[in-house]
């Protein structure tokens, strides 16, 4: 990652932070939906952008997270103990799953991790006694805050701490011998093998890492929202968004990851308000249009075709 | 010429004892129906350069790949230094000095050349931090000659080009055992030419090398002793000079009907390699 694209981030964490000093109850939710998206493709984009592998598991994870933080919760934890515990479980979790899944390739991993969110949708649906089922689980208020909009912004910003967290982990990741092999992975597993990049190893990593901070989103979400039912939490189109985000902002790339999430969700915002019937059709017609302008993602930008002739029209493009 | 001295040895020409690098112990391998490899045994001496020659489809990519752990064997044991490396992963084989270029050349294609040898030179060794690997992996672009193309994407180098960084990324991972897969296919005379010096180099300094090859004349001029496969079956080894007329390697080659023809025009002709 080089120096330019950190600055951006800083500066675009910057104003996120700063919402709550502008914005009323509606801005908050805006700004927590923004950093929980950005930590769900940030996440997605260790096993799918990183090592190649796209993975539909993130609905998995935080239906997980949500459950489990949920449920202790429910139970007295404070919200710090039931995120870190979440977290930790998670993250053994997900490096057992991928040791196992990540023998599939391509299509077959993309439809095995699917399956994961079914199964544990099932089993959440299954365990009536823990989880309430179909009934749903109710979260009760935490006790920190006691305002609704003190609470909005309790949330608000532990979201967007977790979302800082998410970046030093996985930017450190980026540039450690592990994001390396990584990378080699990507490009063509089995000369990865032969240079001795223990495989299976470093992608059950990145498949647990991809799922980590997913899940303590899915903590501060249930804590959040207090009441979580299996559809909500094992949505598919939380497995579904994070990709999507991710390729608008540019395959790979930790910077377009979170620029790709907070642009989708000011589509999806700005579609969903102005186009109630026709909301999903025109969302997924934007898409397209966006990905076929820039297929690299908005981190491609400056050197695109788009950019070249929106910003640098009348000068000498850079680079 | 260095001289293998193992005990089995069948050059029959007597050189200082060295000591057994690999040894296969009836090696097998069968893929469903077909008898892929079948008791291989051999054994290479640390410093010799074998040539491994045969027919297309005779099962020595499959050696290789038995050998290096991407298939695992259905029959016999691979020992390296005494120790059975048999049941050993890829990724393990690396890192205890057996390192392998592939016959289609298998870059990382987006990252750089330089990028492509570090990585080598980083995960063949536990200890070295990337810095390291790094300064490694420039040395080893020297030594074969790409350091003018070290920031450039593998992806855009030309096939020999990609065959030497091949090189390179072997080198980097410091081999004891280095098995050349067909570096010459594909390449002209004179790139022929460039890479055969680059393997007299590497073997000059003291690397044990299998050479996989289909140009006998290159196998003879840089090879100490030939080892024959033919139908995953090992049928001849020994002296270059004397395996290329052993009459079961020219009929493997030309089939029966041409083997006879074959005898009598090497007895007219005193000994042609080409």
């Amino acid at each position: 990652m080089s120096r330019k694209s950190l600055w951006i981030i800083v500066a675009l964490l910057g104003l996120l932070s700063l919402l709550p000093l502008v914005g009323g109850a509606y801005a908050l939710r805006i700004g927590t939906f923004a950093s929980m998206y950005a930590i769900l493709a940030v996440s997605w984009n260790v096993i799918g952008g990183m090592a190649g592998y796209p993975s539909f598991a993130t609905a998995a994870f935080f239906g997980l997270g949500a459950y489990a933080g949920g449920i202790m919760l429910a139970g007295g934890a404070s919200l710090a103990v039931a995120t870190v515990a979440t977290g930790l479980m998670t993250f053994v979790a997900a490096f057992i799953f991928g040791v196992i899944l990540l023998r599939l390739k391509g299509h077959y991993f993309a439809i095995g991790s699917l399956a994961v969110a079914e199964v544990l949708r099932e089993l959440t649906n299954a365990a009536t006694e823990l989880t309430g089922g179909g009934m749903g689980l109710n979260i009760p208020m935490s006790s920190v805050v006691k305002s609704v909009v003190g609470e909005a912004q309790f949330f608000f910003y532990i979201m967007w701490a977790l979302l800082i967290v998410t970046l030093i982990v996985v930017i450190g990741i980026e540039r450690s011998k592990l994001g390396f092999g990584l990378r080699c992975i990507c490009q063509n597993e089995s000369a990865a093998d032969m240079i001795g990049v223990n495989s299976t190893l470093y992608k059950s990593l990145a498949f647990g890492f991809s799922g980590v901070f997913v899940a303590m989103a899915g903590v501060i979400y249930a804590g959040w929202v207090h009441y979580i039912e299996p559809p909500d939490v094992y949505d598919i189109l939380y497995s579904v968004k994070p990709i999507v985000m991710a390729l608008l902002g540019g395959l790979g790339s930790t910077l377009g990851a979170v620029m790709g999430a907070f642009l989708f969700l000011a589509i999806e915002e700005f579609v969903w308000r102005n186009l109630l019937d026709l909301h999903t059709g025109v969302l997924g017609l934007l898409i397209v249009v966006l990905l076929l302008f820039l297929p690299k993602g908005l981190v491609s930008f400056g050197s695109s075709w788009l950019g070249k002739r929106l910003v640098w029209r009348n000068g000498v493009p850079r680079d | 010429m260095a001289v293998a001295g193992s005990a089995n040895d069948l050059s029959g020409e007597m050189g200082c004892l060295v000591t057994e690098l690999l040894k296969l112990n009836s090696l097998s391998r069968r893929f469903g129906g077909l008898q892929a490899l079948e008791n291989v045994s051999l054994s290479i001496g640390a410093g010799e350069v074998v040539g491994l020659i045969g027919p297309n489809g005779a099962g020595k990519t499959t050696l290789v790949n038995v050998i290096t752990g991407v298939h695992t064997a259905t029959g016999g044991h691979v020992s390296y230094r005494g120790k059975d490396i048999t049941r050993y992963k890829p990724y393990e084989t690396a890192r205890i000095g057996l390192a392998r270029t592939f016959q289609i050349v298998q870059p990382f294609p987006d990252l750089t050349v330089l990028d492509n040898v570090t990585a080598a030179a980083l995960f063949s060794s536990s200890g070295s931090s990337i810095h390291q690997a790094q300064e490694f992996a420039r040395e080893q672009l020297e030594f074969v000659g790409l350091s003018a193309q070290v920031n450039s994407p593998a992806a855009s180098l030309t096939l020999a080009m990609r065959k030497r960084l091949e090189l390179a990324k072997t080198l980097a991972m410091r081999p004891k055992l280095l098995f050349l897969d067909e570096v010459n296919a594909g390449l002209n005379s004179a790139e022929v030419e460039q890479a055969m010096s680059l393997i007299k180099k590497i073997a000059a300094t003291g690397t044990t090398i299998v050479l996989i090859e289909h140009l006998i004349k290159v196998v003879v001029t840089v090879c100490s002793r030939i080892v024959v496969l033919h139908n995953g079956q090992l049928i001849s080894q020994g002296d270059p000079r004397h395996v290329v007329n052993d009459p079961k390697v020219i009929e493997a080659y030309l089939g029966k009907r041409y083997s006879q023809a074959a005898k009598d025009h090497i007895k007219n002709a005193e000994v042609s390699l080409d």
